[in-house]
């Protein structure tokens, strides 16, 4: 046991530094959501009409981009970087070693949620130093929520490293179903203006029900459970992901 | 008790047969080597070995356990060198070494293996900015870093030029010094001949034959003498090379002139191998 926690925190290192050494992933994963909110939040001003109340517009993008990052960091983040590790033959020369199949998907995992948390901490950070959003309450709920969130795109972005067959389409693969997402559920706005199928769209996905949980706690003060259905939803996608990803994962390279 | 033991292997891919029935025996401390064409079965038959695949029939002893069931202990005693795979592209040679021997019980000590495969100086750069051989180093390196007993090299020196291949080989010779048992899979002739102290060849999923580099060259009896004669080359193969030399020279000596371009070949592994290879494939074909 003492040995497994070992090697977990040792492979945990290795993943950290893999991941912020690579200028391009610390780039696109972490820093595009904290750039997307200081944009958005310099055009938008005002309020923004979420169901039947009038919320400040900063509060509501800074909710919208922490829905738009686990999408992108527990989504996209971790399907690129399994699918690149393992068409480069990574994955299949770890096999080879002692390091146990879990410890290093915990590992991996493990280091994608510390990197999305960061990025909610340094999102609710700027949002409050440059527009001024509050810093968030009901800490249990908002915990759970985020890790809700994690795990359930975390396992939507195993399942999309299952299916991807190559390293050079994955980055567009991941943006082109994350973008339409994040728009159809409203991460750059309210929705309430789109058109009822766009919207229709938008309601089978995880994004959109994960957003309702987040926005509940930070604008309205809910907490998570008031809103049971959307945690269902989410964790409905998330164990969907994890089924996907345990029939079709593979160690070793597809393109060959 | 022998480091690898097969017998009457069998692996079908679609049901297309990839390997069809071979046995061998590696014993521990010798450099063997599986030799044969593009296709023939030879990563397949390591793939088995080295616990990445399943078989469907025979059976395989490593290291006196089934590597159909490969657990930890397993592992720890065994390195890889894969045909291709690239590694964290942004950490050092040293911090790639540090990372694998953390996944060991008892690995060798990082600076000691980083030093055995050459890669001192660049034991701080960062693994994009390598040569390909001197990735190859750091493959070598990672493979040996939790001092494994039996070490697997499939086809190491593919796509290298020469310089990079003679200093691989030396990298395999003090491999063998070291004690370890190698299984190398290489469609090098002049590899296997150089490093193998046993050589298996196999084509098509079969062993055709299995012997010392000395042994399979020695089986085949034939000497080739080539010299030029009014411009056109003159080749005589014979199995009474000193006689036949003896009455070229003679004549050539007796008329006053020389033997332009002599030259005396005693056949090659790779002369052997090609022959072996031709002949299923002519049977085949007609």
């Amino acid at each position: 046991m003492r040995q497994a926690v070992q090697m977990f925190v040792h492979q945990l290192r290795i993943e950290q530094k893999v991941f912020w050494r690579n200028r391009e992933s610390a780039i696109f994963i972490f820093i595009f959501p904290l750039m997307l909110l200081l944009l958005l939040g310099s055009v938008y001003s005002g309020t923004i009409k979420i169901g039947h109340t009038e919320y400040k517009a900063a509060n509501v993008l800074l909710a919208g981009m922490i829905g738009y990052g686990v999408a992108n960091t527990a989504f996209s983040g971790l399907a690129i970087s399994l699918v690149v590790r393992r068409e480069s033959g990574i994955l299949k020369r770890l096999r080879s070693t002692p390091l146990p199949p879990a410890t290093y998907l915990a590992s991996v995992l493990t280091s994608t949620l510390a990197v999305f948390v960061l990025q909610t901490v340094a999102l609710f950070a700027i949002g409050r130093t440059l527009f001024g959003t509050p810093l968030p309450g009901h800490f249990p709920s908002l915990i759970l929520a985020l890790l809700l969130g994690a795990a359930s795109f975390a396992g939507l972005g195993l399942a999309a490293a299952a299916l991807i067959r190559s390293d050079e389409g994955a980055s567009a693969i991941v943006t082109v179903i994350v973008l339409p997402m994040a728009f159809l559920s409203g991460s750059f706005g309210s929705t309430h203006r789109y058109p009822g199928f766009l919207r229709g769209i938008g309601d089978v996905l995880p994004l959109k029900h994960y957003l309702d949980i987040v926005q509940g706690i930070y604008l309205a003060g809910d907490e998570i459970w008031s809103k049971p259905a959307a945690v269902g939803i989410v964790a409905a996608w998330g164990v969907g992901g994890i089924a996907v990803a345990a029939r079709y994962f593979g160690w070793e390279p597809r393109e060959r | 008790m022998s480091a690898i033991e097969v017998r009457d292997l069998r692996k079908a891919y679609d049901g297309v047969e990839a390997v069809r029935g071979i046995s061998f025996t590696v014993e521990r401390g010798e450099v063997f080597g599986l030799l044969g064409p593009n296709g023939a079965g030879k990563t397949t038959t390591v793939e088995i070995l080295e616990g990445y695949r399943s078989r469907d029939a025979g059976d395989v002893t490593v290291l006196d356990h089934d590597p159909q069931r490969p657990g930890r202990e397993f592992r720890e005693r065994i390195g890889v060198v894969l045909q291709q795979s690239e590694i964290w592209p942004n950490l050092t040679v040293r911090e790639v070494h540090l990372a694998f021997a953390g996944y060991y019980a008892s690995p060798r000590d990082a600076d000691e293996v980083i030093e055995i495969v050459g890669l001192g100086e660049k034991s701080r750069a960062r693994v994009k900015t390598l040569s390909g051989g001197q990735k190859r180093r750091l493959d070598f390196g990672i493979s040996l870093i939790g001092d494994p007993d039996l070490v697997f090299l499939d086809e190491p020196t593919t796509g290298f030029d020469p310089a990079a291949r003679r200093s691989a080989w030396e990298m395999i010779r003090s491999l063998r010094d070291l004690g370890k048992t190698i299984v190398l899979t290489t469609h090098y002739l002049d590899e296997a001949q150089n490093l193998a102290d046993r050589v298996a060849v196999i084509q098509r999923g079969v062993i055709i034959r299995t012997g010392t580099p000395a042994e399979l060259i020695g089986d085949s009896l034939t000497t080739e003498i080539r010299y030029r004669s009014g411009g056109e080359d003159v080749v005589v193969e014979t199995e009474t090379p000193t006689v036949v030399l003896a009455e070229l020279t003679a004549r050539a000596v007796a008329d006053g002139t020389e033997l332009e371009g002599l030259e005396v070949r005693r056949p090659t592994l790779e002369d052997v191998y090609l022959d072996l290879v031709d002949e299923p494939a002519a049977e085949a074909d007609s």
